[in-house]
């Protein structure tokens, strides 16, 4: 099989498995009816996403697996999504700094991504890339109006930003696996990424009244499967009732 | 080229609606992308509005209990993901539909493409009720994965618009 695509795969598919996880931590308690809507909204689009890409990732597989296998069956060390996207949802303003850093790094890789020469995962970006572009547009919003609103939307709004910022390196980091496909015109140049991502967080932040912080010290791994404490967490919950009935369905 | 029989089968799939919006036919959504016959089998081509939309299992399954009704017991229902579906696909009929149904239709997408997020916020739906452009939008995402929950200011009346992708 071609190990390089089904990790790359794999790694797509699990960061919008584990947002999506996160934004439905949300339903029922988000501060607003509208929001709530809003925030399981997006993680329906992920989860949509997650599918196809596990889809596509079992049928690389040499394995017979199936997509239920990848979401539900893989232990901690086995999963390979960003740090950013497993970190806890705190309070509303955590919710949105993290799902505006990832929004914007996603829309500019999928935009990348939609010229790729593997036909699979351009299809998938090129559908994506649609939803993803709400979902920018969404959590910038938010962003300027929690930054640029009250003394304390805008103090909880810098905390947000200054506690997600160490995640955001890791999102541009390039190993082998990177190299290898984007020799073959298979992958996001993640370069490209990194100005886009640049240019848009500086403009907006500056725009929301909010300071952006120094270079981070770096936190990374995820994509090596060196998790932070709160993966397990997130597992145990989604995982239990597969684990605990294999193959129920209903 | 249509063949009579696959004149016969579209008017036989015109039957079936996405369950979240029953006024248009899957055609007319634009989810039907093809229908052939191979070896005696029919195979029948859709694709998801969303990428997560909830209905299209729904969706497939009607169309095979549907076909199998109309004396083709053996179909195949295949799921694609390109050209990727857009409302561009819905024609001004489909959206009058919508909008007789109490859905703002879509703009078109080429519209909104060269336009600056300035010229977006400045964007009204008009209302589907009164027709009134003293319109706003309330959320981005509505009650279904494609729409966005607006308001209309002249009769005071909330309703959904269908997104644009």
């Amino acid at each position: 099989m071609n190990n390089d695509l089904y990790t790359y795969t794999l790694r797509q598919a699990d960061n919008a498995m584990i947002l999506c996880q996160r934004l439905c931590q949300w339903a029922a308690k988000a501060p607003e009816l509208e929001e709530d809507i809003a925030l399981t909204n997006i993680g329906l689009d992920m989860i949509g996403q997650a599918r196809s890409l596990y889809q596509y990732a079992a049928e690389l597989s040499d394995k017979d697996i199936s997509e239920d296998d990848l979401a539900f069956m893989r232990d901690e060390r086995q999963w390979r999504n960003l740090l950013l996207v497993e970190q806890p949802s705190g309070n509303f303003a955590d919710t949105i700094a993290r799902q505006y850093f990832y929004d914007v790094w996603h829309l500019a890789f999928l935009q990348e991504l939609v010229n790729c020469n593997d036909e699979m995962l351009a299809a998938i970006a090129t559908k994506s890339v649609k939803e993803a572009q709400y979902h920018v547009r969404h959590s910038s919003n938010w962003v300027k109006r929690l930054g640029d609103g009250t003394e304390l939307s805008h103090e909880r709004m810098q905390e947000a930003v200054n506690e997600m910022w160490q995640f955001t390196p890791e999102m541009f980091e390039s190993d082998e696996v990177d190299q290898r496909l984007l020799a073959k015109g298979h992958a996001a140049d993640l370069s490209k990424v990194k100005v886009i991502w640049d240019t848009a967080v500086t403009a907006l932040l500056e725009e929301a009244t909010l300071i952006k912080p120094d270079e981070a010290f770096l936190m990374s791994g995820g994509r090596q499967g060196i998790h932070t404490q709160h993966l397990g967490y997130i597992l145990a919950e989604m995982q239990i009732l597969p684990r605990s009935m294999p193959g129920c369905k209903w | 080229m249509q063949s009579q029989e696959q004149v016969k089968l579209l008017e036989i799939l015109s039957s079936v609606a996405d369950p979240e919006i029953p006024v248009l036919s899957i055609d007319e959504m634009g989810i039907l992308r093809g229908v052939a016959i191979e070896h005696g089998r029919v195979k029948v081509t859709i694709t998801p509005t969303y990428s997560g939309c909830p209905a299209i299992d729904q969706i497939a399954q009607d169309v095979s209990t549907v076909l199998a009704d109309n004396g083709y017991p053996e179909s195949e229902v295949l799921l694609v993901l390109s050209p990727a579906w857009t409302t561009d696909w819905m024609s001004d009929e489909s959206k009058q539909k919508l909008r007789d149904y109490g859905i703002a239709p879509p703009c078109r997408t080429t519209d909104l493409s060269q336009s600056s997020e300035e010229q977006r916020l400045l964007f009204t739906a008009p209302c589907p009720q009164c027709r009134s452009l003293n319109t706003q939008i309330i959320s981005q995402f509505g009650s279904t994965a494609c729409k966005a929950l607006w308001k209309c200011n002249q009769c005071k009346e909330p309703f959904d618009y269908f997104k644009p992708i």
